[in-house]
């Protein structure tokens, strides 16, 4: 029973990164656009984040320069695509091809590099035996992805702010017949995505391993991509995916660890399968995926035309 | 202030010079990449550009990388067309290499008199075979299941790269390599012909011919119009009775042969062995060269051989100026921004307006 308590907390561990993606990626998909640059704002996250870290001996400071970066990344996806009208995918394609390069260029100081693991916990509570080791002794960044999916399911659904945000991503038309600027809301749900993402990229150098190794982010990106769907495009089923893929993840290095009699290339390959497992099911449905996804998504919305 | 005007007509001049346009800005980027690194820009544009065309050295190697980027993109600039967006030919290219060498670790029994043409052209199937059958894969799911070809064929890049170094590790590795992970070296009878002198291999013809090849289906085949109607208008294409299934299948099978191909090509020309590497990301910039090269068989020609100069340029760069390697996929990424962004003014027109 005791043993099982480190896998919780390692899953919950995993599972952060995902959500943090996963999260902003759902605020740019209800405003109806999608960022197929994920896997690269997170790269480029986890290196300067890491290297700022280095830097400064703080890691707030690392989280801050991800976010800050990951938000300059999609605000210049978002010239490009919600301004300029240019191709989503291609463009996501881009950032993503182009983070791989400018991450390894940032992180090549970096490899070998080290960095004080955390110690921090939650006061009191981190002493309860098992339930402590198990929840209460994480990154506070672990906590805020938690708080961050309630918060979002609350803005969405309760704040009026999330209601103009739905309507854009379902209908931009009737959005900008009303006279809300439909770009600039997008503009800055893209920024919160990027910043999010971004995030997601630190807490993978700064706490998850915490060290940078090339393309160390390793498809996650990818991964917190198709979570959206897997949420039908809700905040708390996103943290649900996360976990189980967190779950997924760390069951495969235990089973290494086991000695169980199967190579670790096959066992690392459970995650990227699981995903299209997930895919697969859930978009078996078309109506079910139709009804949820906002309407608009991927669509060019020119105000002027 | 200047604005963006939709133009009554797409431009056809403004297509041709986009492509160059992007060029220009990506060379601007690395002018002002270079200074930030605090290395003489003049200097490093001409090892970047210039250098890798002033030998025949440099010729045959950008060659040698021309041969993936074009199987690979070639399939892609078809796939693109129909709206089909395989963006996993990386992992199709590295199933093509295991499925060929699997087949060569076969057949060569090292006595040096194996080989031949009939077990190449064989070999070169088998990487074909291995390819398209990754490919199917997604295309069933697509077909079957309707799952996102996106995230399907990019995770299945990660599972033929863990597959690939499971067999490396294991039933492929050199008995006698001291416990390397890699599989002896082929024999001579099993490499493809290469140019004397150079490394250029028989895979760059193949690349343009399937070049050719898919000029041919595109302009003058009935197959080619269906699988461009059904991209362009897939509600006109429905109309017409143009199966949408056919073109998934038929897109997703033939760029995964190609991008197969370009593995087997690897492992039988370059490498000459299988790795736990086969490719540095081929398959990734592919799909930057199907967008430059305008998703036109032709084009992808031209779009593939500045790719390769920018693989050689980086190689230089990395040896001569000491910048690092990943200096090629920082200038590959803002190419295809640059384009991306040049193609907006096919459409609309730039207008001064106070």
């Amino acid at each position: 029973m005791d043993a099982l308590a480190p896998l919780i907390a390692a899953a919950m561990n995993a599972g952060t990164p995902l959500m943090l993606a996963a999260l902003g990626l759902l605020i740019n998909e209800k405003s109806g656009v999608i960022n197929l640059g994920s896997e690269g704002m997170m790269l480029v996250a986890a290196a300067l984040g890491f290297a700022l870290t280095v830097q400064t001996g703080s890691t707030a400071v690392g989280f801050a320069g991800g976010a800050v970066v990951g938000a300059l990344m999609a605000g210049l996806f978002a010239w490009l695509v919600v301004w300029l009208g240019a191709n989503q995918i291609a463009c996501g394609l881009a950032l993503s091809l182009f983070g791989v390069g400018l991450s390894a260029s940032i992180g090549l100081p970096y490899v070998g590099a080290t960095i004080q693991a955390s110690t921090w916990s939650v006061p009191v509570l981190s002493g309860i035996p098992f339930v402590g080791p198990a929840l209460f002794q994480h990154h506070p960044m672990v906590y805020g992805a938690l708080g961050l999916s309630v918060l979002l399911s609350l803005f969405l659904y309760r704040t009026r702010a999330g209601l103009v945000l739905r309507a854009v991503g379902e209908s931009p038309e009737s959005a900008h017949a009303l006279g809300y600027p439909v770009r600039r809301i997008r503009l800055a749900a893209l920024l919160f995505g990027g910043a999010c993402c971004g995030l997601a990229g630190a807490f993978m150098s700064l706490v998850y391993t915490p060290m940078w190794v090339e393309n160390m982010v390793a498809g996650r990106g990818w991964i917190a991509l198709a979570l959206t769907p897997f949420a039908t495009w809700r905040p708390l089923r996103v943290l649900i995916g996360a976990y189980l893929f967190g779950g997924i993840t760390i069951l495969t290095y235990h089973m290494q660890a086991l000695g169980v009699p199967i190579a670790s290339q096959l066992l690392s390959m459970l995650p990227y399968l699981a995903t299209i497992l997930v895919l697969v099911l859930i978009s078996r449905n078309v109506d079910w995926i139709r009804i949820n996804m906002p309407a608009s998504l991927g669509r060019v919305f020119n105000p002027n035309s | 202030m200047l604005e963006l005007v939709p133009r009554a007509q797409p431009s056809r001049r403004m297509a041709w010079v986009s492509p160059l346009l992007a060029l220009a800005l990506t060379a601007l980027c690395g002018v002002f990449m270079f200074l930030a690194v605090g290395k003489s820009p003049l200097q490093g544009l001409a090892v970047f550009f210039i250098e890798p065309l002033s030998s025949l050295r440099g010729w045959s190697e950008i060659g040698v990388k021309v041969a993936p980027l074009l199987l690979c993109s070639v399939g892609l600039a078809l796939c693109f067309r129909a709206n089909i967006f395989n963006i996993g030919a990386e992992g199709q290219l590295v199933l093509g290499a295991i499925t060929a060498g699997a087949f060569i670790l076969q057949f060569d029994d090292g006595s040096g008199s194996g080989g031949g043409p009939l077990m190449i052209t064989l070999a070169l199937l088998a990487g074909a075979l291995g390819g398209a059958f990754w490919a199917a894969l997604v295309a069933w799911l697509r077909d079957r299941y309707h799952a996102n070809e996106i995230l399907v064929s990019l995770m299945l890049v990660y599972v033929a790269q863990l597959l690939l170094s499971y067999l490396v590790h294991g039933v492929m590795r050199d008995p006698d390599g001291f416990g390397f992970p890699q599989s002896r070296l082929f024999d001579q009878g099993f490499l493809l012909p290469v140019w004397p002198g150079t490394r250029l291999h028989l895979g760059i013809v193949l690349a343009l011919l399937a070049a050719l090849f898919a000029w041919l289906l595109l302009s003058r085949l009935f197959a080619g119009y269906r699988l461009t109607v059904g991209g362009l208008a897939p509600l006109a294409a429905r109309y017409a009775g143009f199966s949408s299934r056919r073109a998934l299948w038929g897109c997703m099978l033939g760029s995964g042969a190609l991008a197969g191909v370009a593995g087997a090509c690897e492992i039988m020309g370059p490498i000459g062995q299988v790795t736990p590497s086969v490719s540095p990301g081929y398959g990734f910039a592919a799909i930057i060269v199907a967008f430059v090269g305008r998703l036109h068989p032709i084009g992808v020609i031209f779009a593939s051989f500045i790719m390769a100069l920018f693989y050689i340029g980086g190689e230089l760069s990395q040896t001569r100026l000491g910048m690092p390697n990943a200096i090629t996929g920082i200038f590959q990424g803002i190419l295809l921004f640059s384009l991306l962004a040049c193609d907006v003014l096919i459409h609309q027109r730039l207008r001064w307006r106070r």
